[in-house]
């Protein structure tokens, strides 16, 4: 399919014309040891099918058993999400037949979701500065995760066209939550940073509660766009379906090309179809999967294997005592920790370099200092290798020791900057870069002092404008040392020296 | 010392043959051979089994007498032979559910309650037929053929679990396990003259029982005395963490309340909606001579109302399709079992269904297409809801009645064994079998099907059942085998006995 043969209009003009509403679906894979109805492992990687047993393969005969982890962290993300807990509520089958699932159905919950009504506050940087939303959360409800297919022949890598697929059941099984928000109304042009704040937050939301890892690359945070355009002031309008969006830019763009898209589909006289859609990386298109305009009937039922799920009112405030400060408390802490701007703030949460700052500076690192590292250095370099900034492998320990070696005078700023070049090309620990590299500032007042010399006597002209007190003439003398030191001296040193060894006062 | 046993060796109940087996009297070898020889020599007539383990059998027959002559302590079922329905799972043998779209699967695992029979010692020859995944009340509905009635190889041994209580009423083995979704030990125990059990919900783990209808499905013990049923039920019962409906308490002590086999007292209440109109003459006869005894006995015998009985049957045919087609929907052809239309060109889909289209019997088509259409959107709550707040009327008629008596009774069956093929094609009538049955299942107490006579009509027995409410198994036991014991003697021997020779 030509992508181009899809109808765009101007972003500010779909605006100018529609009111956007979202709503966003995500699903995230609970970190426990075990599945969500078996003892399996839900370990990332393994082989195909060797996290299996009866249960999550649903062999004839077997029942599940509910993981008493996974409620509690359903609880958990509850209550941080604001939501009030049921204090019954049941699973539900969902009956569809598709063969990543071995039961041809999934264990879910449809109309007794464990967690009801919340709501989670997002900043987003506007043009007068950073703005407060409120997402509104419908439910928290837990399932089960399906197992993975593989197409192989075809060339969409889908499964029509396929010459045969291949079913991985380790995934079978894993303990997921879908989080569910009610129609997000009101961003208009906003909408699509909105939707990417409330993942971005989700995500840092569960990694303090650490109830999972949320690695959107492996697939444990999920998320499905739904984009629908009101005419400005009427009822809302059809929405399409955008399923597995699976990096946070990526839900940024697809809201925004769904705007795009559904504003020419209306202006253009044509009416936008109810359907789920792909999202594309390479293009960061949506194109149409399958329509849902017959929606299919998944015959919910209450799930007669198992007993209603019924935390009392002490557990819950037991677990209510468990939760740790949630991210917007702890970013205002620290602003106010640190003393910055409300832009340093945000430049640090953009970066996603937060924790990392804040580790480093437990590392001994100043906090201007572990800012810069961060957010200067590291992720131009990481956005040049595309990898995420924790993943550069720097660590908060190596900034530690490069500082360290700046404070007592064995590296330099410029020396630093090597070293770090020298970690992350995998050559060891900072010791090593340094030793490997021979990194060191040369300090040795003699050795300073022939360089000087000899570069006085290639540039006389240069040395005479310093003696007749033209002291700014000094930076080509300082500039030819710190050339013949490959950089390794101290460039305040070297020009103080220099004005010395001239007899010219600095 | 006196032989404990006289006669042949088949035709001893399994209490009989515990005590010949501690006095050295007889092996387990030679109990399990017999029945062996039992099953090579009539059941190409009955057809109770679809599968008989033979070396398996023999093994472990052999290790029990070994272990036993070394003195090892077993017990008291250690070294009797059962026969198990073809629905529990049990590793590396095959296990059809009477169904050909599980031809040639044999699952990797044990139903907990084969652990439990491995863990007391008993020797399972092998799996019996029954109506595919349970549903029917004839055994005609087995994909590999009907069994047929020890009384009569002309007439049905009752269903789902015919096979079952055909091994026991043929003598092929002592003990058996069926289960019971709406009728399913009870009402085959009923037209063989056999004593069937229905546990209370929950009591016994259905980990490894492929289920029909979860919420209804329940496996309990099948035998030829109140007694061996016992016997056999605190084998069996018991909490399992593996199943989150199992019941998390001690199991009452039905073996007791078998010996006691005392009614003096106790308040017995005839189910007025379970009985009179439609029921056949010769059970009513047997069923109101059972009455006498047991007002004979010292009991004290009311008539009691459960209004609500009479829409049992139309909840039950929603709840069951229901769970029935979500149960049944994993037999799709792509991991184990038939997968047919495979032929390289058909997708994924088109697989399935003619999977499904091939595998699956009439009866079965039948119940999912029901279940289907009641979970549909749009007729959820008519349906299936309105199903469930009849279920939740029969438990409070139960309750109520419960305040009342001790115990329920009524017919098993509202008639006795009927002729292959007489119901086959009015799946009304056949339904109309468990009209007694159903609604102890649809509230999850427990039953007990007792043979109480003949019919007069037509010489097949009769079956009485007693209820219970939920986690009161014992006193189904202790009058049932109050009852037993007094037909016993009234009669001079056990009904059983009259079987015909095959």
């Amino acid at each position: 399919m030509s992508a181009s043969a899809i109808q765009r209009m101007n972003y500010d003009d779909a605006l100018a014309a529609f009111d956007p509403v979202l709503g966003l679906e995500t699903h995230v894979e609970l970190g426990t040891a075990s599945k969500m109805f078996c003892g399996c492992a839900t370990e990332f990687g393994g082989d195909p099918n060797t996290q299996v047993c009866p249960v999550c393969l649903g062999l004839p005969g077997s029942m599940p058993v509910v993981n008493g982890a996974a409620v509690e962290s359903t609880i958990r993300m509850g209550l941080a999400l604001n939501c009030s807990i049921a204090s019954w509520c049941r699973f539900a089958r969902k009956n569809y037949f598709y063969p990543d699932m071995p039961k041809d159905y999934q264990v879910s919950q449809y109309d007794e979701p464990l967690c009801t009504d919340g709501f989670l506050d997002v900043v987003v940087d506007t043009e007068d500065g950073p703005r407060e939303f409120r997402v509104e959360i419908e439910r928290v409800h837990m399932e089960e995760d399906t197992g993975k297919l593989t197409h192989a022949g075809g060339d969409t890598g889908r499964i029509h066209g396929a010459d045969y697929s291949l079913v991985d059941y380790n995934r079978a099984g894993i303990p997921l939550i879908e989080i569910v928000t009610k129609p997000i109304v009101g961003a208009g042009a906003l909408a699509p940073i909105v939707a990417r704040a409330y993942v971005t937050e989700l995500r840092d939301l569960m990694r303090a509660l650490g109830v999972s890892d949320v690695r959107m690359d492996q697939g444990s945070l999920r998320c499905d766009v739904n984009v629908s355009l009101a005419p400005a002031g009427e009822p809302w309008g059809t929405r399409s379906e955008t399923k597995n969006v699976n990096s946070l830019r990526s839900v940024e763009r697809a809201v925004r090309f769904e705007i795009e898209r559904q504003a020419a589909v209306l202006t253009g006289g044509g009416r936008v179809i109810q359907e789920t859609r792909h999202f594309h990386e390479d293009t960061g298109e949506t194109t149409p999967g399958r329509s849902k305009e017959h929606a299919e009937d998944y015959r919910y039922f209450p799930e007669p294997d198992l007993v209603p799920v019924a935390p009392s009112a002490e557990w819950i405030e037991e677990l209510r005592g468990t939760l740790p400060e949630v991210p917007s408390a702890r970013r205002a802490r620290l602003q106010a920790e640190w003393g910055i701007s409300d832009l340093e703030m945000q430049t640090l949460v953009n970066a996603e370099a937060l924790e990392l700052v804040e580790q480093t500076i437990a590392h001994g690192v100043d906090q201007a200092a572990a800012r810069k590292w961060w957010t200067g250095e590291f992720t131009r370099i990481a956005n040049e290798q595309g990898v995420a900034l924790a993943d550069l492998g720097v660590t908060p320990a190596h900034i530690g020791r490069v500082e360290a070696l700046i404070a007592d005078g064995s590296l330099t700023d410029k020396l630093a900057r090597q070293v770090f070049e020298g970690v992350i090309a995998g050559e060891g620990d900072v010791d090593d870069v340094v030793a490997a590299r021979g990194l060191v500032v040369v300090g040795d007042d003699s050795t300073l002092l022939a360089a000087i010399e000899t570069a006085l006597a290639e540039q006389p002209d240069v040395a005479e404008k310093i003696r007749g007190g033209k002291v700014q003439a000094a930076g080509a003398i300082v500039g030819a040392v710190m050339k013949a030191t490959k950089g390794q001296a101290d460039a305040a040193k070297v020009r103080s020296l220099l004005l010395e060894h001239l007899g010219v006062d600095g | 010392m006196a032989p404990v046993m006289d006669g042949d060796l088949i035709r001893q109940d399994a209490a009989t043959l515990s005590a010949a087996l501690a006095s050295g009297e007889v092996t387990s070898q030679e109990i399990t051979q017999a029945c062996l020889d039992r099953i090579s020599q009539v059941d190409d007539e009955v057809h109770a089994f679809l599968y008989v383990d033979t070396d398996a059998a023999m093994a472990t027959a052999r290790d029990i007498d070994s272990r036993r002559a070394a003195g090892q302590e077993l017990g008291p079922l250690a070294g009797i032979p059962l026969a198990l329905k073809d629905v529990l799972t049990m590793r590396g043998v095959p296990t059809t559910c009477g169904s050909r779209i599980l031809e040639g699967w044999r699952p990797p695992y044990d139903s907990t309650i084969v652990e439990k029979l491995r863990a007391a010692d008993v020797v399972v020859l092998g799996k019996t037929n029954m109506d595919e995944f349970a549903m029917g009340s004839s055994t005609e509905h087995s994909g590999y053929g009907p069994t047929r009635n020890p009384w009569d190889l002309e007439r049905i041994p009752g269903g789902s679990g015919g096979g079952s209580a055909a091994a026991l009423a043929a003598f092929e083995a002592p003990l058996a396990i069926g289960t019971d979704t709406g009728g399913s030990i009870r009402q085959p125990a009923s037209v063989t003259g056999t004593v069937g059990v229905k546990p209370t919900y929950g009591a016994v783990s259905r980990y490894g029982l492929v289920a029909l209808a979860s919420s209804l499905d329940q496996a309990g013990p099948c035998a030829r005395t109140v007694m061996d049923a016992a016997m056999l039920h605190e084998v069996m019962a018991g909490y399992d963490p593996r199943d989150s409906t199992s019941i998390n308490a001690p199991v009452p002590d039905v073996v007791a309340a078998a010996r006691n086999a005392d009614v003096r007292g106790m308040r017995i209440g005839l189910v007025r909606e379970l009985g009179g109109e439609g029921y056949q003459a010769g059970v009513r006869e047997q069923f109101d001579n059972a009455v006498r005894v047991l007002t004979d006995l010292g009991a004290e015998v009311v008539e009691v109302s459960c209004p609500h009985f009479d829409y049992a049957l139309g909840a039950y045919y929603l709840i069951l399709p229901s769970e029935a087609s979500s149960n049944l929907a994993r037999f799709d052809g792509m991991r184990y079992g038939l997968r047919a239309g495979d032929d390289g060109s058909a997708s994924v889909e088109e697989v399935m269904a003619r999977t499904r289209e091939e595998g699956f019997g009439a009866e079965v088509k039948r119940r999912i297409m029901l279940g289907t259409y009641a979970l549909s959107s749009g007729y959820y709550d008519a349906y299936y809801g309105q199903a469930q707040k009849v279920r939740t009327l029969i438990s409070r008629d139960f309750a109520e009645a419960f305040d009342q008596v001790d115990v329920l009774i009524s017919p098993t069956t509202p008639t006795t064994a009927f002729k292959i093929g007489e119901k086959v094609d009015d799946p009304l009538a056949m339904y109309l079998n468990d009209i007694a049955t159903i609604p102890v299942n649809l509230a999850g107490n427990c039953a007990m099907s007792v043979p109480i006579g003949l019919a007069s009509e037509d010489g097949l027995p009769v079956g009485l059942q007693i209820m219970a409410p939920a986690q009161g198994d014992d006193r189904l036991y202790r009058v049932g085998a109050a009852l037993e014991q007094a037909l016993l003697d009234k009669r001079g021997h056990a009904l059983i006995e009259e079987v015909p020779s095959l």
